[in-house]
């Protein structure tokens, strides 16, 4: 019988990903919440390299980064696809993963944490990325196309947890204004009946990202 | 229908040699196309709008972007030709793709350090760097490649860093070669494979390039 473990926390969009990939897939699996503050004996035996999370534990084996998790989760188990089949799409896909959170959910996540010229720097880099983003969305409901894919997951973080963080510190970046598509993208997939199961609660969201802003610490 | 393969490349980057060496040790007739860093030509423009930057593997038309998506691109498309590059198994292939974006991420890290003027910083980048071959040396034990099938994914990785050995220990004044005796037995057992030594630049060629980016950076 399989063993299957997710260390993760509750406010992590790269744990949420992984979440909604193992239950798209219909796994059982334990949830391990973690105290990032504290890590526990148990987690730091599997994973003592990267010390983050999410790390899953399939039979006593341990696999770290969200990415990597994605596609092992997709190699293993049957059930809905999270990469395409065809090799030419799944190399567009990890290409637009990688894009997505370098130049645009790496770059939002900055600017909002940033001040002076180095937030201006960030915000202009993340409105060239995001620029880009908004004509790859265009004429599609996700990035998956009909269905959620792969990137629609790995941009997890611009569809919830960038808004709630834009109101917190009060600086925008991303706007309905000049980013309509993306918008509306962000508003489908947070109102997916399956999305929406696996997401975080906003209010929570929100008060532990103003607790972040106010204490300098995430955790 | 023949398959018509062009490689958009740059002699010296240790991205580019990595499309070279996966295509050549699966014997894939291709045409080498080397750019010019400071006068792109409208292929690559068009082939990778998004970056502008080499490696691009235009395969029957269709660009595939980013050194790691195109071996896997590479490996998956031409399963049918030796050797299998990433592993058969779920869990090894997670552990392959984990490693090669370690490396990734510590060798930029580091040798973005040890090129700095500021001693403090050379010194960060050196003592980082020794970690992380002490950490190669510990993750290839007593096997003669990283893959468990002989010279796989992470070999690739790994290997098109070593030309820029040379230049890493000349601007740290420091030597990496002689004290990892088992790396070095896989540098060796590497270039044993004459389409992987073929495919790698020379390090003579890759320090002059670094001098010329030297002088025109004015530094």
């Amino acid at each position: 019988m399989s063993e299957v473990k997710l260390f993760g926390a509750w406010f992590s969009p790269y744990v949420k990903r992984v979440e909604m990939s193992l239950n798209l897939k219909g796994v059982e699996y334990e949830y391990i919440e973690e105290d990032l503050k504290n890590k526990s004996p148990l987690f730091l035996q599997y994973n003592p390299i990267t010390k983050l999370v999410p790390a899953l534990v399939h039979n006593g084996k341990p696999i770290f980064e969200s990415s990597v998790i994605l596609e092992y989760i997709d190699e293993t188990w049957e059930g809905p696809s999270i990469f395409p089949k065809d090799p030419f799409d799944r190399a567009m896909s990890r290409f637009w993963a990688k894009f997505v959170e370098d130049k645009c959910s790496d770059l939002l996540w900055k600017a909002c944490w940033s001040a002076g010229e180095e937030r201006e720097k960030a915000a202009k880099e993340a409105e060239e990325g995001l620029t880009i983003l908004e004509n790859e969305i265009k004429d599609k409901k996700f990035f998956g196309g009909e269905n959620i894919g792969l990137v629609d997951l790995v941009a997890n973080y611009i569809a919830l947890w960038n808004p709630i963080l834009q109101d917190v510190v009060g600086f925008h970046v991303l706007t309905q204004d000049k980013f309509p598509n993306i918008s509306k993208w962000a508003d489908e997939f947070c109102n997916d009946s399956f999305v929406e199961k696996y997401m975080p609660e906003k209010e929570k969201v929100r008060l532990w990202l103003k607790r972040a802003v106010e204490t300098g610490s995430l955790y | 229908m023949e398959d018509k393969v062009i490689l958009l490349d740059f002699y010296p980057s240790m991205f580019g040699m990595r499309p070279r060496v996966a295509l050549a040790v699966k014997g894939i007739d291709y045409e080498h196309r080397e750019e010019d860093k400071e006068n792109k030509c409208q292929l690559l423009l068009e082939s990778n709008p998004i970056y502008k930057e080499i490696p691009v593997l235009i395969h029957n038309g269709k660009p595939v972007c980013g050194s790691f998506v195109i071996v896997e691109y590479i490996d998956e498309v031409w399963k049918d030709k030796s050797p299998t590059l990433l592993p058969c198994d779920p869990y090894q292939r997670a552990q392959a793709r984990f490693l090669a974006d370690y490396i990734d991420k510590k060798v930029m890290e580091t040798g973005n350090l040890i090129w700095c003027e500021e001693r403090e910083e050379k010194e960060a980048g050196k003592k980082g760097f020794v970690e992380f071959m002490k950490q190669m040396e510990s993750e290839l034990g007593d096997k003669p490649f990283f893959g468990d099938n002989g010279f796989g994914f992470l070999d690739v990785a790994l290997i098109t860093y070593t030309p820029w050995f040379k230049t890493f220990e000349i601007c740290g004044d420091f030597s990496i070669q002689q004290d990892y005796p088992k790396l070095s037995s896989w540098v060796k057992k590497c270039l044993e494979i004459e389409s992987v030594s073929k495919s790698l630049a020379d390090p003579d060629n890759v320090y002059n390039f670094y001098l010329t980016i030297k002088e025109k950076r004015g530094i």
